[in-house]
């Protein structure tokens, strides 16, 4: 797989690193000339020094070929451009954009531009590691039709020390992973639930209630 | 045409400040947005229009702007992506129906006529003149010599 990645700081760097780590081929682009050589010297990437959304610069780096391109930069404006000229003038099948702005990740989406926002991701994992409460909605999925929610059962849980295959769940719903000891584990049926146990549910908007009331023994 | 249109231009620089000028002393209700304040002292005293500090790839600005009003939109910073990025903001979201703006790079135009938006590259149209002021002196020359 070919990634073309256009930015600069640490979030490029780890980033490249772990994707040729991977094997896939990266091909950065950035516009600093000393931030290009030392990327050069510390990563096995080729890097091509430029402006990401200038046609001839995307071609030099391989567009053509690509089956990727991540736009990174701080500029909302740029990482748009960049991915629309990837995919209308190189065919590029893949491509992603940072909304630095949380607003424009709306915005790029109907301009027809994959878009993600770091901002939401990260508001909620603060949330969820400062959060006292016992529940957090992780995300909506599929516009909200799927809910995955983390739950930390404490003594009083009316599952605590039950298998999973006795625990009668409504229809639809689903313990898609438990952390234990922060190791994760994807729970079988002979699987035992124990008081700290944080575990990640699936559920839908209608069973929702009844499946936190399974966990924590209250309706919420 | 008439000139009681509601028009936004984005970038109050040596373009955006001549047009705003021009459209607003016809009768058009003119507001222009630009990130830097100082940008506003290129508009003339009797501009009547209104001026907006902010940055125009954000959705607060263009809406603080009343963009889904515009009859027409025009984007003259001088960064190509700004522009392209407000542009396409402006046409899709806010349903403006005439919207310009302003690409130096001729490549990126190309791509961006595909997309509806309406594109004015001065590098392609200063190029043009010179051209045929350079080939119009050539033919001029060449017929005096006959």
């Amino acid at each position: 797989m070919k990634v073309l990645i256009i930015g600069g700081g640490k979030t490029l760097f780890f980033l490249s690193r772990n994707f040729t780590a991977k094997g896939y081929e990266v091909v950065i682009i950035n516009r600093n000339h000393e931030e290009c050589t030392r990327l050069a010297r510390q990563l096995s990437a080729s890097v091509v020094c430029g402006d990401g959304s200038d046609a001839v610069i995307l071609k030099e780096a391989g567009a053509m070929g690509a089956d990727a391109v991540l736009a990174i930069t701080p500029n909302d404006q740029d990482n748009l451009v960049v991915c629309q000229l990837a995919s209308l003038k190189f065919g590029v099948p893949r491509t992603v954009a940072l909304a630095n702005d949380p607003e424009n990740a709306e915005v790029f989406e109907k301009m027809g531009v994959s878009a993600f926002t770091t901002t939401n991701i990260i508001g909620s994992l603060i949330e969820q590691h400062a959060s006292l409460e016992q529940i957090t909605n992780l995300l909506p999925v599929a516009q909200g039709r799927v809910n995955v929610t983390e739950i930390v059962l404490d003594v009083h849980s009316p599952v605590s020390g039950k298998l999973i295959k006795d625990i009668k769940l409504p229809e639809n719903s689903l313990i898609a992973v438990m952390l234990r000891d922060n190791q994760p584990i994807v729970p079988r049926g002979a699987n035992v639930l124990l008081p700290g146990d944080r575990i990640v549910l699936i559920t839908l908007p209608e069973n929702h209630g009844q499946v936190i009331k399974a966990f924590t023994g209250e309706y919420k | 045409m008439k000139n009681n249109r509601y028009i936004v231009i984005v970038g109050c620089g040596r373009l955006g400040s001549i047009l705003a000028n021009q459209l607003s002393r016809e009768g058009n209700l003119v507001v222009v947005i630009d990130m830097d304040d100082a940008t506003f002292n290129n508009l003339s005293p009797d501009f009547s229009g209104f001026r907006l500090q902010g940055d125009a790839t954000r959705m607060p600005v263009l809406k603080e702007a009343k963009v889904h009003k515009a009859n027409v939109f025009i984007a003259t910073t001088h960064e190509d992506n700004v522009n392209l990025m407000a542009a396409q903001v402006a046409r899709k979201i806010f349903k403006v129906p005439h919207v310009l703006a302003r690409v130096f790079d001729p490549k990126r135009e190309e791509v961006y006529a595909q997309l509806g938006i309406e594109t004015i590259c001065p590098t392609s149209v200063a190029a043009d003149m010179f051209f045929r002021a350079v080939t119009n002196r050539a033919t001029s020359h060449n017929g005096e010599c006959k």
